[in-house]
């Protein structure tokens, strides 16, 4: 089955903004906006759900933690307690200080690096990808609102040339 | 306009006379002779108290060898330890007084330096909260006369908070004689100590009083030229802030041990009164605002003071650490007994400082919706204000009373005593002028703030 929708093009962002809320108003249904940088506000505006990423990071970030203090537990307390330079190596407690920057090199190392790899996944981004971009002008200078169309395409195009688009495309999309 | 609520006021010399109450009546009690603190050991060791008992059961062990040496042995050892006790517990209303002064007066100064942060940096969030600041830093004048005042004291011999003033520690034929302060004398000796502490409180004080005036000027002619000499005023306050802050942690806090040093000491001062002020900022703000003063500030200005607090507190336990840690793990005698002293006699409040002052903020600051939150910010802000009242407890009470340490009815009343003076003069001066500054570049910005 083929649907169609509408990409209309606009070339600044401010006009954007508005057409996305005159969009919405109108109860057309946005598929997905492209520019080629960030629009503040943007999110707000199309109503998407904030992201989990912080949360992520932070439960990562405790991982790391528990990671390496497992891990200097095991080595340095529980599988061989030397006497190195008369470090107290009879309790994790009692050599703390010496682990804390392992610690936190290891909470920092495990909730950037996870975080970035849930971006990637969440994002579907990765090398050898094809690209989804819908018109090269997109990551130049141009903005792109892709609307799927209900009903009649006249009115639709009619609507979307009012709102300030520079262009207006009746797609096939399959 | 801001009009100083009678409540307000009442509550304030409220707090004072508590304060004056509480402060007097660890005067009162104070042990006056040697005979006194016999008798206060006696109902310690009666209650079998553990610092003291292990005193005793040394000077006992000292007890070897043919009866009559033995006595007058232990005798003259327990006379030394009694009026050790003394010297400690004469000192505990004054180095209670002495701790809560310099807190207020540093909180002051770092609301203050804030202030003079945001002019450097022409800040474009922050004009909004501008006349808060001023105001509650109005403190720093009484603060550091007070502060001067207990300065000029311990010089007098009134106390015995600076062991580097006492008689004969310079001099090779007193009993008293030390030769390692004797090689610092150069530096620490008294006139020096007061001429450095009047350059640094006049300074701090004129820079604040020109700022504050520039302000008011600003408001009334709509003059820039008033604007450019602010933020003028400000880099080169900065830039006396910071040696003077410097110098005067070594001075006031850090020659209470002076036999010890540490080098990042000036800057772990630093952070632990910057936060405390910002976090009055944030504290003073949320209150305003409640009373309906503030219509200006919305939940973004909120939102950025939590950051910082948030920020700094970081700031603040990263010193601690590198300090602690670095002497920890060299373990050198001379540095390491400013430590193990504090983790053995003052384990609970040094350790304590650290669930306050690092974990809870992070825990409760690092969550965005929570940053705009005026109950959890209210809520961590009394943690970040307590946690770095201990933090200035644990560095003047070990050199100065030692193991004979208590918060009671003295420390208390001192708290009370400042916080109400800190209260009636930054919120006089919040009544002097309007609460939104007037044409100031960043102002129109700082009004719709976004974040």
């Amino acid at each position: 089955m083929s649907t169609k929708v509408i990409h209309a093009l606009y070339n600044d962002d401010d006009v954007l903004m508005d057409a996305v809320k005159t969009t919405r108003a109108a109860h057309h249904h946005i598929e997905e906006v492209y520019t080629p940088f960030p629009v503040h506000g943007l999110d707000k505006a199309l109503g998407l759900a904030p992201t989990r990423l912080a949360i992520c990071a932070f439960i990562y970030g405790l991982c790391g933690l528990g990671f390496a203090t497992f891990m200097m537990n095991y080595i340095m307390i529980q599988d061989w307690p030397q006497d190195i330079g008369g470090k107290p190596s009879f309790s994790y407690i009692q050599n703390m200080p010496a682990f804390v920057p392992v610690m936190f090199e290891m909470t920092v190392f495990f909730a950037a690096h996870l975080m970035v790899i849930t971006f990637f996944l969440r994002s579907r981004l990765w090398p050898f990808k094809a690209a989804e971009n819908p018109d090269v002008r997109t990551t130049d200078d141009h903005f792109l609102m892709e609307v799927s169309l209900h009903g009649n395409e006249e009115d639709a195009v009619a609507f979307f040339k009012n709102t300030g688009a520079v262009e207006v495309k009746v797609i096939d999309k399959h | 306009m801001y009009t100083f609520s009678n409540k307000l006021k009442t509550f304030s010399f409220l707090l004072i006379i508590l304060g004056v109450i509480g402060i007097a009546y660890g005067f009162l009690t104070a042990p006056k002779t040697v005979q006194d603190v016999e008798l206060i050991l006696a109902e310690q060791h009666h209650d079998g108290h553990g610092s003291h008992d292990e005193a005793h059961v040394t000077t006992d062990s000292h007890a070897v060898g043919d009866s009559h040496a033995e006595v007058a042995a232990h005798d003259e050892a327990h006379q030394k330890h009694l009026e050790h006790v003394l010297h400690q517990l004469q000192n505990k209303p004054w180095a209670a007084v002495y701790v809560a002064a310099i807190f207020f007066m540093f909180i002051a100064l770092g609301i203050f330096t804030f202030n003079q942060i945001q002019y450097a940096a022409s800040a474009g969030w922050s004009p909004v909260l501008f006349r808060v600041m001023e105001a509650l830093s109005a403190y720093l004048l009484p603060g550091s006369i007070i502060f001067f005042i207990l300065l000029v004291a311990s010089s007098m011999h009134l106390n015995h908070m600076f062991v580097w003033m006492a008689d004969g520690v310079t001099d090779p034929t007193s009993p008293n004689y030390d030769f390692i302060i004797a090689g610092k004398a150069a530096y620490l000796n008294i006139p020096f100590f007061l001429i450095r502490a009047v350059i640094f409180l006049a300074g701090w004080n004129i820079f604040r009083m020109l700022s504050r005036k520039n302000s008011i000027a600003l408001d009334e002619t709509g003059d820039l030229t008033y604007y450019k000499k602010n933020f003028k005023l400000a880099a080169t306050y900065l830039v006396f802030f910071i040696v003077s802050e410097s110098i005067m942690s070594w001075d006031w806090i850090m020659s209470i041990d002076a036999h010890w040093y540490s080098t990042l000491f000036g800057w772990y001062v630093f952070a632990s009164f910057f936060v405390s002020g910002i976090t009055v900022i944030a504290l003073a703000t949320i209150y305003l605002k409640s009373q309906g003063y503030l219509d200006f500030v919305n939940k973004s200005h909120i939102h950025d003071l939590a950051k910082f607090m948030f920020g700094i507190s970081i700031f603040w336990t990263y010193l601690w650490f590198s300090q602690f840690m670095l002497m920890w793990y060299a373990n050198i005698p001379e540095e390491v007994t400013y430590y193990i002293f504090r983790i053995k006699e003052y384990n609970l409040p040094f350790f304590g400082m650290l669930v306050l002052n690092f974990l809870l903020p992070v825990l409760l600051l690092i969550n965005t919706d929570f940053k705009r939150l005026s109950w959890i910010i209210v809520m961590t802000g009394i943690c970040i204000l307590v946690g770095h009242y201990l933090d200035f407890y644990n560095m003047i009470m070990p050199g100065t009373v030692g193991a004979s340490w208590y918060i009671g009815v003295t420390e208390i009343g001192a708290i009370l005593l400042f916080a109400g003076l800190f209260i009636y003069f930054g919120f006089k001066a919040l009544a002097k002028t309007p609460l939104l500054v007037k044409n100031n570049p960043m102002v129109e910005e700082s009004k719709h703030f976004h974040y």
